[in-house]
């Protein structure tokens, strides 16, 4: 197959970015997006030219390294699928492929399609995590857990923070990120002592970050590789709604 | 005999060995924790369970990764489960038969205590990451539920969906991001290990490189932990994550580790079969899947009918028929030498006979395909999405690939290399799983090294070096940098007309045909002549573009290839010496006469430690004696 990329190039986090053509020819129809970009790759380093810098690592779809809005959407056409996990067959033969970063002001490029989603971490830091010492944990059945609870926390568990949720939305907003986060180790009885807490200051960092709000596109939903449900975000609205009465309560 | 290489396993009863160990192990007491710093590469299970929980004691912890989170290392990628003795399942479960099994199944090349130790510390592995949150599977009961894998005859394989390594690492991350964000924890993220640097003799440090703006730094510590994983990318194809490389390591035993049993690499026998010569990784499909599925290959050579055309008595169940105690069960090792023998006889099916079929038919059958759905469902849609088949109506085909790497730095029982203050944790070190892995002890290794052992095991060493840090401006250190920059500044002069990959990708399949699932005396000196000469043509042909002082992903590229262009050598050479068959290992030369492993207890019941010298390294041996395991020669049947 043949295509023909418009990619984002940008030396570096200051510089002025531009869009570049490249030509894409003869690309094996069972190879993924990623490869058909690295055999561009190839024919740019022969030339002598920089080749097209976009992060990636596991490819296959699961450790949220790999990134790209394809043709105005993250992670490209396919539902439920990171563009490692994108194929060339969904493209037409002699297509023109948009590839830029994912934009957001919380996300700063650093080189080409390569961002900085160091502020995902950061809001993790500030209470994404259930507190157990090591060595101090009870038996692992010592409390039953139903299964239908914990089949949704794997479901909202299931966020591989890649960040195309944040691309999505008008407003870059990360609601469905941490909702995902908050919703995950607030189903479980192991997060209720740190539930509250958690909820305000995971909330607290996005808006620090500057992530935006949620005005309800869905979007972020529609575009998330993990189907993450906006019903999450629903659930972290009302855990951040009781914590903040209480808190002002006391 | 042991040339110096002191295992420091503790005497006593197989049993009382890690009590006593810990008991006998040197504290240091909470308030001088923080005066020690300790530099930690790698944030994956093993590395970031031992940042969160020697952060968490109190001590000074910097750690490394190189992509943008720690979040994003390889284990990520798990998919089937962790193993633990729990006996949950009121199934015949013990840690002496975990212990026994991972021997077993090691094909007996690893150490008794330190496996025994695995499985002891198994169970405390699953409270705590239940604690911590990972939503392990559970029964409608409530209580957790289990499944098997190779190897075993119980259900002792815990596991989160298809998705087991993403939870439990993300309940490292969480525990690790707690530790951060309390300031313990120092989080370098997209930073690459590019040397290690010793004072007198013990590692103080290391050298890193900013992947994004280039800049070459030193960090100083009184202990160096290096959990940076397997070095399975240097077949070029493999299961693992692109960036997944041998140079953390390998880098170390420049500086004076032994690399131990570098030969014993595991070829997966599920993952999806190679399409073209532009294919970057290769895709494995759990072992679970083996549970339900049935592997089979047409009875006839080059029978090329659709798998539907092919009736029952013209299949041949070959795992079934060989090892009908075990069957689809059978561990990787054999699995995937019965996958090769029936391609190599010429029944293998898909494009290029390199496939047999994971059939799952008779299991819809049975169940229906709702229930497997909710058990492979995601397994299924990622086979979907890449070879476009829909394995609920057609069985899947499937091919042996390289996966995981046993083989890896010396250390002893306290997990410390022959280089004092090196410590080495997870894949990267040899400890555990002998000739090959058993699924499932991965992940169990990596959480029982990061949270249970380094941490008590660390105060020994520590204990003997108050106050002996050098300051990051120290001689070696600013000697290393200079190495380092030298070398960088090399491969982007050397302006050739090959790229980086081009090179992997010719060294990766030389060491998959030569060093592979298969191996001998004349493939193996053909492969270490070959390699010098990939090497040589590498270091005044190959292109890297750019500079330095930038984000130049071909550079970190080449870096990594150049260390794989030595270590593939190395790699020969222990295959070489390694004159019988034993787990993935196996010599074409040393086989019973139905082709099983033959292995050689007499000669070669050791572990295999490389020094690098100038010249040829030079070997040491590190006797395995059994004491609490009789060695037979391992049936599956
Ligand atoms: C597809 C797949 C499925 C698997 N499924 C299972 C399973 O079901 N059960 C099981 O038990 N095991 C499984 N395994 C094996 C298991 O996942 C790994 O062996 C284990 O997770 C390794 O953990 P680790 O912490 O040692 O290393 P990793 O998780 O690989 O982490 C390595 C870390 O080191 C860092 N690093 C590496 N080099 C450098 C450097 N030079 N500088 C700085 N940082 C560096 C990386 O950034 C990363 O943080 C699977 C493996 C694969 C590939
Ligand atoms: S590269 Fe890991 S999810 Fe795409």
């Amino acid at each position: 197959m043949n295509f023909k990329l418009r990619v984002w190039r940008q030396e570096n986090p200051k510089s002025e970015g531009r869009f570049a053509n490249y030509e894409a020819p003869d690309i094996p129809s069972d190879a993924s997006f990623l490869e058909m970009l690295d055999i561009v790759n190839e024919g740019l380093i022969l030339k002598g030219d920089s080749p097209i810098a976009f992060d990636h690592d596991c490819r296959e779809g699961i450790c949220g390294m790999c990134s790209l809005v394809i043709n105005g959407t993250p992670h490209g056409p396919e539902k439920a699928t990171t563009t490692c996990q994108l194929y060339m067959r969904h493209f037409r033969d002699g297509q023109t492929i948009h590839i830029e970063p994912f934009r957001a002001k919380a996300f700063p490029v650093i080189r080409d399609l390569v961002v900085n989603r160091a502020a995902f971490d950061r809001i993790q830091q500030a209470g994404g995590f259930i507190t157990a010492r090591a060595g101090s944990a009870p038996d692992g059945n010592a409390v039953p857990i139903a299964k239908p609870a914990a089949d949704l926390a794997m479901d909202a568990a299931a966020c591989i923070g890649c960040g195309a949720c944040v691309a999505a939305c008008p407003n870059s907003s990360a609601m469905l990120f941490v909702g995902a986060k908050v919703s995950h180790l607030g189903l479980l009885p192991q997060g209720q002592p740190e539930r509250m807490r958690r909820v305000l200051n995971m909330v607290k960092t996005m808006d620090n970050e500057g992530f935006g709000n949620c005005t309800n596109h869905y979007e972020c939903e529609a575009v998330c590789p993990a189907e993450i449900s906006v019903a999450f975000i629903a659930r972290m609205n009302r855990d951040y709604a009781i914590a903040s009465v209480r808190e002002s309560v006391e | 005999m042991n040339n110096g290489l002191d295992s420091k396993i503790p005497g006593g009863p197989l049993e009382k060995k890690w009590s006593k160990h810990k008991f006998d192990s040197k504290l240091i007491n909470p308030a001088n924790r923080r005066k020690y710093e300790i530099v930690i590469v790698g944030s994956g299970l093993a590395g970031g369970a031992a940042a969160a929980t020697l952060g968490e004691l109190g001590y000074r912890v910097k750690c490394f990764c190189y992509q943008d989170s720690p979040r994003r290392a390889h284990s990520i990628a798990a998919q089937g489960g962790i193993n633990a003795a729990k006996n949950y399942q009121n199934d015949g479960d013990s840690v002496f038969r975990l212990f026994y099994d991972t021997i077993k199944g090691g094909d007996f090349r690893s150490r008794e205590a330190n496996v025994y130790r695995l499985a002891e510390v198994s169970a405390n592995i699953i409270d705590q990451c239940v604690a911590q949150g990972v939503p392990f599977a559970r029964e409608y009961g409530g209580l957790l539920a289990n499944r098997s894998f190779g190897g075993a005859q119980v259900s002792r394989t815990f596991y989160a969906r298809g998705q087991t390594g993403q939870q439990l690492l993300l309940g490292v991350y969480a525990a690790l991001s707690k530790q951060i964000a309390a300031g313990n924890v120092r989080m370098h993220p997209r930073t690459e290990m590019l040397d290690l640097v010793l004072v007198d003799g013990h590692a103080k440090g290391i050298v890193t490189r900013d992947m994004v703006t280039g800049e070459i730094a030193s960090h100083a510590g009184d202990a160096v932990l290096l959990a940076t994983g397997g070095y399975g990318n240097v077949f070029y194809l493999s299961t693992n994550a692109k960036g997944c490389n041998v140079t953390a390591t390998y880098r170390a035993h420049k500086k004076g580790a032994y690399f131990a049993n570098p030969c014993f690499t595991q070829i997966h026998p599920t993952c999806i079969p190679v399409t073209g010569e532009y294919q970057s990784k290769l895709t494995l499909m759990s072992e679970s899947l083996r549970n339900d599925g049935r592997v089979w290959a047409p009875k006839a050579k080059g029978d090329k009918r659709p798998p539907a055309q092919i009736p029952e008595e013209e299949r041949d169940y070959y795992l079934e028929r060989k090892y009908p105690s075990f069957g689809n069960l059978a561990p990787r090792d054999i699995s995937s030498r019965a996958a090769k023998e029936a391609c190599d006889d010429g029944r293998g099916v898909g494009p290029g006979g390199l496939g047999v079929y994971l059939d799952f038919a008779d299991a819809i059958k049975r169940l229906s395909e709702p229930v497997i759905r909710e058990r492979y469902g995601n397994l299924f849609d990622m086979y979907h999405k890449i070879t476009s088949e829909d394995a609920y109506k057609t069985p899947m085909r499937i091919y042996p690939a390289v996966h995981y790497t046993m083989g890896g730095l010396w250390v002893d029982y306290n997990l410390m290399s022959n280089v004092p203050g090196l410590h080495v944790l997870g894949e990267a070190n040899f400890s555990d799983h002998g000739a090959n892995r058993l699924g499932a002890s991965a992940l169990m290794q990596g959480l029982a090294d990061g949270y249970f052992v380094i941490p008590a095991t660390i105060g020994n060493y520590l204990a003997t070096q108050t106050g002996k840090r050098p300051p990051p401006d120290h001689a070696e250190f600013k000697k290393a940098e200079e190495d380092v920059l030298a070398r960088i500044k090399k491969l982007l002069n050397i302006n050739g007309k090959r790229t980086v990959d081009s090179f992997h990708r010719e060294l990766g399949l030389l060491m998959w045909d030569k060093c592979g699932m298969a191996r001998n005396d004349a493939g193996l000196k053909e492969a270490l002549n070959r390699i010098k000469e990939i090497r040589e043509e590498f270091w005044v042909n190959v292109k890297a573009p750019g500079a330095n002082e930038e984000l130049n992903q071909a550079l970190e590229k080449a870096g990594r290839v150049a260390d794989f262009l030595e270590f593939g050598e190395l790699m020969c050479l222990d295959a070489l010496d390694r004159k019988e068959s034993c787990g993935g290992h196996f010599r074409e030369e040393h086989q019973t006469p139905d082709g099983e492993a033959l292995r050689d207890d007499e000669n070669f019941a050791y572990v295999s430690a490389w020094e690098r010298t100038d010249g040829t390294p030079v070997q040491h041996k590190e006797p395995l004696v059994f004491e609490n395991v009789h060695l037979a020669q391992r049936s599956y049947k």
